[in-house]
């Protein structure tokens, strides 16, 4: 996996690591958010995310320390609401069209590994 | 108690809304259509595509929750419901998460088991959300593929989720039953459980009788029930499998993880599903690609203005006005609004409820299951079928000859006055019935006698003699005056 720790962003966070508290994540917790992402994770990796995942769980601790408790939660960004459109049919992709993406198709359907339960 | 334990019961349901389109783009959500050829690039989630949200859909979901009581949420956002699933190609769900539309409301069933026959179930919130895909599994030999459709993935979606307020299965079928209608009578949605516009899951456990008192077991949310009756079969079945497992086991509620199970409906048994802990971890968090939704007091107003007449109050309504029965108001209201609106014209213009509701109960609806059709097809128009209810009413015509005249006038589309004539009914008056059985009761001194000594089926004699003299007496007439003139023989 491509490593973030590079950019700009965690370049600051380091940086400031003396004022940044210490945040730890445990390595069954990497492998969980792993596994609910369905990325295949190294040992190597399990642990360098580890590391990373803490160090961005610590920032947001900066951003915690601020006192919110006057503050409306923000629900969007745009201050922007109630965007509608009509209730009206429209040509969509013709079939071909859609399927055509999919690693494997019988022309009908998008055919994928046998599913027989939530996963 | 019949039962060593209470049940309870809440219900999920989701329903699809009657929209022409999906809920975030133009694509068609006709049921029927093959395979794949009703989606677009927002509803497969291709990237860089923006959902907008559908109107019409929103409006229906507001008019869906002010019919159920529920308080109407001032401000309300849209989340991502994160799982991986083949059928789901956003890899998210649009859905709402701690912002939804509408909460706290209730529905109002008639439960014949609850004090009074009737009971309000909680409803603790109905959301907005969109449809997934459909996956089909090929059971045939040598396919190990899932086969997968998208048409569905995008179609608006409400779920509304009751407390656990029913107290049987019976009672949970009931209120299907009921939100069912209600929600046809908005036009909100056709529920129909085999197109799968309405699917419903359930979570029950048990209270226990115990010397130390009622004992909770652990709930089971049980899925794939496809219809009422086998919601009810299911609920029942699993009501009971936890008294014995609980009878063995002794486990009570938080000492075993939630379980979930599916119902066979061929085996008749609730078996478990398998699902992963982390399956419920669905790391909600707002969606980006939709802004908020204010909805204001005035709208609020408006929708509630415009829901017309529910169910409930209209039952109220025919048994005040026409005198009909629970019993009958029930069965008129649940054939919908067309039929509730014939039988009114009926009602008001042959001037009897209970003979109106009876013709439309038996009759009509009977042409109408034998036909497969609905009210606006029905041959006889309201006005026409009132003219021949009130003959029967005025007694000018019996029941029976009555029936001969409707089913006269079904096929011919003839008013009630032309089939009486094309059948050679003749209006028999109340003077040449008093005559005819006059003349009966004279010639016919023994079966006078034995009327008067208290063989009162004697009288069908004489009742059989005048319709041999003129076939178009009312029977029943002649037996009724035979009576009574029999009587004032001192």
């Amino acid at each position: 996996m491509r490593s973030l720790a590079g950019s700009p962003w965690f370049g600051t966070a380091r940086k400031r690591r003396g004022v940044v508290p210490q945040m730890s994540i445990a390595p069954e917790e990497v492998r969980k958010v792993a596994l609910l992402a369905r990325l295949l994770l190294s040992e190597d990796e399990v642990a360098e995310m580890a590391t990373q995942l803490s160090r961005i769980l610590a920032y947001m601790e900066v951003l915690r320390s601020v006192d919110t408790s006057q503050v409306e939660p923000m629900a969007h960004p745009l201050e922007l609401v109630n965007v509608f459109r009509d209730d009206k049919v429209r040509p969509g992709l013709a079939r071909e069209e859609a399927l055509k993406n999919a690693p494997k198709h019988d022309g009908e359907c998008y055919l994928v590994p046998a599913v027989l339960g939530p996963v | 108690m019949e039962k060593p334990y209470e049940i309870v019961i809440g219900l999920e349901v989701h329903v699809q809304l009657l929209t022409r389109s999906k809920l975030f783009c133009g694509c068609s959500t006709e049921f029927g259509a093959p395979p794949n050829t009703q989606t677009c690039p927002v509803c497969i989630g291709m990237p860089g595509v923006l959902p907008v949200m559908n109107r019409h859909a929103f409006e229906l979901a507001l008019k869906t929750a002010c019919a159920l009581n529920c308080e109407i949420a001032p401000f309300t956002k849209w989340d991502r419901k994160n799982y991986y699933y083949p059928d789901l190609p956003k890899n998210y769900q649009i859905s709402q998460y701690d912002l939804p539309f509408s909460r706290n409301g209730y529905l109002e069933i008639r439960s014949p088991e609850a004090e009074g026959g009737r009971r309000r179930i909680g409803i603790i919130r109905v959301h907005l959300e969109e449809d997934a895909g459909k996956s089909m599994h090929d059971e045939k030999a040598g396919r190990a593929d899932s086969r997968i459709d998208l048409n569905r993935a995008g179609t608006p979606l409400l779920e509304i989720v009751t407390r656990p307020d029913l107290r049987s299965p019976t009672e949970a079928k009931v209120f299907l039953q009921e939100l069912k209608l209600l929600l046809n009578y908005l036009g909100v949605s056709d529920c129909n459980m085999q197109e799968g516009s309405l699917r419903v899951d359930a979570n029950i456990n048990i209270r226990v009788n115990t010397p130390d008192g009622p004992v909770p077991t652990p709930i089971v949310e049980v899925k794939n029930m496809n219809s009422f009756r086998a919601v009810e079969r299911a609920l029942a079945y699993e009501a009971e499998r936890q008294y014995q497992e609980f009878l063995q086991t002794g486990k009570r509620l938080g000492e075993v993880p939630k379980q979930t199970r599916g119902w066979d409906d061929e085996a008749e048994v609730t078996r478990p599903q398998r699902t992963k802990e982390e399956s419920s971890d669905y790391r909600y968090f707002p969606e980006p690609d939709l802004v908020p939704v204010v909805v204001t007091e005035a709208e609020i107003a408006r929708i509630r203005a415009s829901l017309g007449e529910l169910p409930a109050a209209l039952r109220e309504r025919l048994e005040r006005s026409y005198g009909l029965t629970a019993y009958d108001s029930d069965v008129l209201v649940s054939q919908g609004r067309p039929v509730v609106d014939y039988f009114e014209v009926l009602a008001q213009r042959c001037g009897e409820g209970k003979l109106a509701a009876n013709w439309v109960q038996q009759e009509v609806l009977r042409y109408l299951n034998e036909k497969q059709v609905g009210i606006e097809s029905f041959p006889i128009p309201a006005e026409r079928l009132a003219e021949l209810l009130a003959m029967i009413r005025e007694r000018t015509l019996d029941t029976r000859r009555g029936r001969e005249v409707f089913a006269r006038m079904l096929t011919t589309g003839e008013t009630a006055t032309e089939a009486l004539a094309a059948l050679g009914f003749v209006d028999v008056s109340d003077e040449e019935i008093h005559a005819l059985c006059r003349k009966l009761i004279a010639e016919n001194p023994k079966t006078v006698a034995d009327v008067k000594a208290g063989k009162i089926k004697a009288v069908g004699g004489l009742v059989g003699q005048a319709k041999k003299i003129n076939p178009h007496v009312d029977p029943a007439k002649v037996r009724e005056v035979c009576l009574r003139l029999i009587g004032e023989l001192a």
